[in-house]
């Protein structure tokens, strides 16, 4: 019965994508990597539009005081068990915002990350291959 | 005993919501390959399924409980008798009783009407708009389908019983191969489009405005069901056309019909833009509704 739960969810992620606060890159690369080209629904991953029909969140960006509040409120309107993918350089570290006044640090501090993707942006089929990571993990 | 296997196994829930999952499955794969994508395996409505069933379900604080968990249950079993009816008098055509017809086109509204209620009931700014927007959608396509519907009565002389339908088709041959039948199925065929919610209508839920419109707070098991209710009338709308128009379930051929109609219905999806929402009521009302009442002047004159 487990095995057939965890099936369930490793056949089928439904990703929510929560921009919080990026330069827009890491979003831009998000998209590409949904288009046809690479075409991810062979694997199930679907692109929905609310947080509680997600299974793994796509967290991009530089997290900061104003953006801090609104990510932990997707978190916590995510139905568990779901999967938090940062992707982009922002997501690991604090990048180049080192010393900002406004920089609340990297995501782990705040909620659980499951797997990180760096790049500036990452490349599409990095992306891909994080989601794959994560799902392994299950 | 009988009634409770009919209802649960053969025609009903178990046979129709299998075959209503792996036409939604046909529906992606269709769809990918318009786009040049490969698209999923066959199993993947069965995995998305199951996930949805493995979630936790999420209530949100301001809606009212029992409202929000009993619009899917609604849905679900308003299709699943419609499923039952319908396969039941396709293979007895004698245990139909007088009125079935119209029980039956009353069984189709409740699932746009469950979900009026999830959404009002969810409290979500988003779903009611969603809601607001089903409403109106609803009062455009239910005119026309029940006027397509009408046609049909007035060709077979006054029957509402689906048997005598079937009966009466098989003696006399389809309504569809007439002028008021084609008439008749190209306007159910749209209605039907929108009461499916797909693309030309798929004004309710629109991703791109509402993020899932009607379904915004839905989550795990609720949210199944509700898929689950779609996946159905995916394969049972088509299967009530073809029992109404087309001859009804009395030889294989009507697997080939039911294909036909679920693959024009992509196609139709496919290659359409959305229409905003005084759109599609103006086309129902201005546009399929002259059309439909021509087919029943048609049908008077027996052509």
């Amino acid at each position: 019965m487990k095995d057939f739960r965890i099936w369930g969810l490793k056949k089928s992620p439904w990703i929510f994508h929560v921009a919080a606060a990026s330069c827009n890159n890491c979003d831009i690369e998000i998209l590409a990597a949904l288009t046809p080209r690479f075409d991810v629904e062979r694997f199930g991953i679907v692109l929905v539009g609310s947080p509680r029909h997600a299974d793994a969140l796509l967290v991009t960006g530089v997290i900061n005081r104003k953006t801090l509040p609104r990510v932990i409120q997707v978190y916590q309107q995510t139905p568990k068990p779901c999967l938090v993918i940062g992707v982009g350089t922002c997501s690991c570290s604090k990048h180049m915002f080192e010393d900002s006044y406004n920089v609340v640090g990297p995501y782990d501090k705040h909620i659980p990350v499951d797997v990180y993707i760096p790049g500036c942006p990452p490349k599409p089929e990095a992306i891909i291959l994080g989601v794959v990571k994560a799902l392994q993990k299950l | 005993m009988k009634v409770i296997f009919w209802f649960l196994v053969f025609p009903g829930f178990l046979f129709s919501s299998i075959i209503g999952l792996l036409l939604t499955w046909v529906d992606r794969k269709v769809t990918a390959r318009i786009q040049w994508r490969v698209g999923p395996p066959w199993f993947q409505p069965f995995a998305d399924f199951s996930k949805l069933l493995s979630k936790e379900t999420l209530i949100p604080i301001n809606a009212s409980r029992f409202l929000f968990l009993m619009a899917p249950i609604l849905s679900i079993i308003a299709i699943t008798a419609v499923g039952t009816m319908l396969f039941t008098m396709n293979f007895y055509p004698g245990i139909s009783f007088l009125g079935d017809l119209i029980v039956l086109i009353y069984l189709l509204t409740l699932p746009p009407l469950a979900t009026i209620i999830g959404a009002s009931a969810s409290k979500n700014p988003l779903a009611a708009v969603g809601a607001s927007r089903e409403m109106t959608l609803y009062f455009g396509y239910e005119l026309p389908f029940i006027t397509a519907v009408i046609i049909t009565i007035i060709k077979t002389g006054g029957m509402i019983r689906i048997g005598d339908i079937i009966t009466y088709q098989h003696i006399h041959g389809p309504i569809l191969y007439s002028v008021s039948g084609i008439i008749a199925m190209i306007v159910a065929l749209l209605s039907m489009q929108a009461k499916l919610g797909y693309v030309p209508f798929d004004i309710a839920e629109a991703e791109q405005e509402l993020m899932a419109g009607v379904y915004t707070e839905y989550s795990g098991f609720a949210l199944a069901l509700f898929k689950l209710t779609k996946a159905m009338m995916l394969f049972l709308l088509p299967c009530f056309l073809i029992t109404i128009f087309w001859g009804g379930f009395v030889t294989w051929w009507a697997i080939l019909k039911l294909l036909l109609l679920v693959v024009l219905i992509i196609l139709i999806k496919n290659t359409n833009p959305r229409l905003r929402v005084d759109q599609a009521l103006k086309f129902f009302w201005v546009g399929l509704m002259p059309l439909a009442i021509i087919g029943i002047i048609l049908a008077f004159f027996r052509l």
